[in-house]
């Protein structure tokens, strides 16, 4: 009987020859990341631990000031600094600040430090993400990651694997993210806890890394463990591009056992939409616009959707336009390198032009945290990943979530709005 | 850990998510009873307020899903509750917990027999839920054999100085 590609990586990871779910195993990591707030308290943790003067390995772990960067008050500056302090204590030399860095999973990928088949684990629900280069990560809360900085290993449960497998190509101003949003309102938000998710299919063999990024990062939104794509050409050029490191591409075994198939065809799909308040409710863009619903903000970014490919499609449909009046539009690019090659194109003009605030990449508005807070009854559409009560702020404020060409065409129309519309408008 | 617990019962839906448990704007804080303060505030602003300490908090399956912020059950035993009874729970939030020390009880039973204000007795080591309001017993799913000897061990904490021992062994 063979193993699925998450038993494959955890199987080689913990030295034994085969893995099955359920079991409980001993598995070393790879890298071992943590951003400002879950780093502070796994610091905290560490510190207690006797016997724990050093991390396992200085070069294996990545600390990333995401949250709430540039500081927003005296309170997250020490958690910054605590973080950096840490850093240079353990001669950690992935830390990345302020200016150098950005969203802590569209940095790691960038640098170079997450490549197919390893084993990565993170002080943060979205460190799933990786899975999109065919390695096994999981997010995890600061008292494991204090016992991952300190072994190198972390103790899992083998997951089962869900496999889906999509077909059909997608049609216009239909993205990965819609892709994704349609797939957690299929498994519910909590069909995947305690699972993994293999994404298989003609549909995803052709998206870009980043779209497979965009689907991988909503792992987590399905309550799944991991997400994981195969890697190809495509991954290996990537990764390669990025570092020397040695790197061992899995693949699941033909015979592969998994707990659940789900085919999932595109071929038609409308844009789609989670509304208010979980990220599985989810509608085909035709039934959100029946009703008119004004928006306040828009907020374009995250680590679902901050990369160049999201901001090129938000800059095509805004350029040359002005954003509605009744709206504010919050463009987070991802990172620094994002935000550096998105000004080479020419794409930070186009937004500003068009009335948009472009801000310094960071995670803050995305969970609620500062730069781009919702208000009482006010409406937001996003590119993010999570719409529960109070998300983004206030507990009266609705967030629907969507793609940048969906929150783009609704920047210019001031009402949530079927992108496909534009098009046919020749927007 | 006590050897019975004993509270009154605060009932909530499934999908309790990690954003209402602690909103985000909280997650800066580290001390726990700081953060206790504002346990829940998302979902139920009023909870703080009136819940006495020992106070259980019911719930629906999910309970938990979302971040990873630890802060969430930090949150949750810094306000006083003495233990979250669920149909189930999100896998980090779980992990969390049982890290952090925070006795969970995952019996989807026990909780369609409470009720909002009911008085509730449990029993961590044995996973037993007494109902004293309806007189009514339950217990709670299991831990399993590798996390019963965490917890036994006394938390995380003593299990990775246990394995940083072994790791130095010859």
């Amino acid at each position: 009987m063979g193993m699925t590609l998450t038993e494959k990586i955890l199987a080689r990871h913990s030295g034994l020859e085969r893995v099955e779910p359920g079991q409980i195993i001993n598995a070393k990591a790879d890298l071992v990341l943590a951003n400002e707030l879950s780093a502070a308290v796994a610091i905290k943790v560490m510190r207690g631990i006797k016997g724990a003067g050093r991390v396992f390995d200085p070069a294996r772990i990545a600390l990333v000031a995401d949250h709430f960067v540039p500081a927003k008050d005296a309170q997250s500056a020490g958690l910054a600094k605590l973080m950096k302090d840490f850093a240079a204590e353990q001669n950690i030399e992935h830390f990345f600040d302020v200016g150098r860095g950005g969203i802590e999973h569209v940095v790691l990928p960038e640098e170079g430090l997450v490549a197919p088949g390893e084993l990565i684990v993170g002080g943060d629900s979205h460190t799933c993400t990786y899975g999109a280069f065919g390695a096994f990560a999981t997010g995890m809360g600061s008292t494991d990651i204090a016992a991952a900085f300190v072994l190198g290993e972390v103790w899992l449960k083998v997951p089962a694997s869900i496999k889906l497998v999509y077909s059909g190509t997608p049609g216009p101003m239909v993205y990965a993210k819609d892709i994704m949003l349609r797939t957690v309102g299929e498994l519910g938000i909590d069909g995947g806890t305690y699972r993994a998710i293999e994404y298989h299919g003609t549909t995803v063999d052709e998206l870009s890394i980043t779209g497979r990024i965009t689907m991988a990062n909503m792992a987590i939104e399905a309550g799944a463990k991991n997400g994981i794509f195969h890697a190809d050409q495509k991954t290996i050029a990537y990764v390669e591009e990025r570092t020397d490191r040695p790197f061992l591409v899995e693949r699941a075994d033909a015979d592969a056992v998994y707990e659940r198939t789900i085919a999932i065809d595109i071929a038609g799909m409308e844009p789609q939409v989670a509304c208010p308040h979980t990220p599985d409710n989810v509608h085909p863009i035709s039934e959100v616009t029946r009703d008119t619903l004004p928006v306040d903000q828009v907020f374009i970014g995250s680590c679902t959707n901050g990369y160049i490919e999201d901001l090129r499609i938000v800059a095509k449909i805004l350029e040359g336009k002005q954003i509605a009046s009744n709206l504010r539009v919050i463009v987070n690019p991802g990172s620094q390198k994002v935000w550096m090659k998105a000004a080479d194109e020419g794409i930070l003009t186009t937004l500003a032009a068009a009335g948009c605030a472009v801000n310094t990449p960071g995670c803050g508005a995305c969970f609620g945290g500062h730069m781009g807070t919702l208000g009482d009854n006010e409406r937001a559409i996003s590119t993010t990943n999570r719409n529960y009560v109070g998300r983004m702020g206030s507990p009266k404020a609705e967030i629907y979530l969507a793609s940048p060409a969906t929150c783009a065409a609704s920047a210019l129309t001031g009402r949530i709005t079927d992108p496909r519309v534009l098009e046919l408008a020749g927007v | 850990m006590e050897d019975t617990l004993r509270g009154h019962a605060h009932k909530y839906g499934k999908n309790v998510d990690t954003d209402v448990i602690i909103p985000g704007k909280y997650c800066n804080i580290v001390d726990q009873v700081e953060l206790g303060k504002h346990a829940l505030e998302g979902l139920d602003p009023e909870y703080t307020a009136r819940m006495k300490p020992g106070d259980i908090i019911v719930a629906g399956t999910n309970f938990g899903c979302g971040s990873s912020r630890e802060v969430a059950p930090i949150a949750i035993k810094g306000s006083g509750t003495s233990a979250v009874i669920a149909k189930s729970f999100a896998r980090i939030f779980y992990r969390n917990a049982l890290n952090i020390g925070l006795p969970i009880f995952e019996s989807a039973e026990a909780v369609d027999g409470i009720e909002m204000g009911d008085e509730i007795e449990l029993e961590p080591a044995t996973g037993v839920v007494r109902n004293i309001t309806k007189g009514t017993s339950y217990q709670a799913a299991e831990f399993p054999p590798f996390m019963r000897s965490l917890i036994d061990a006394g938390g995380l904490v003593p299990y990775v100085e246990r394995r940083l021992v072994e790791q130095s062994a010859p």
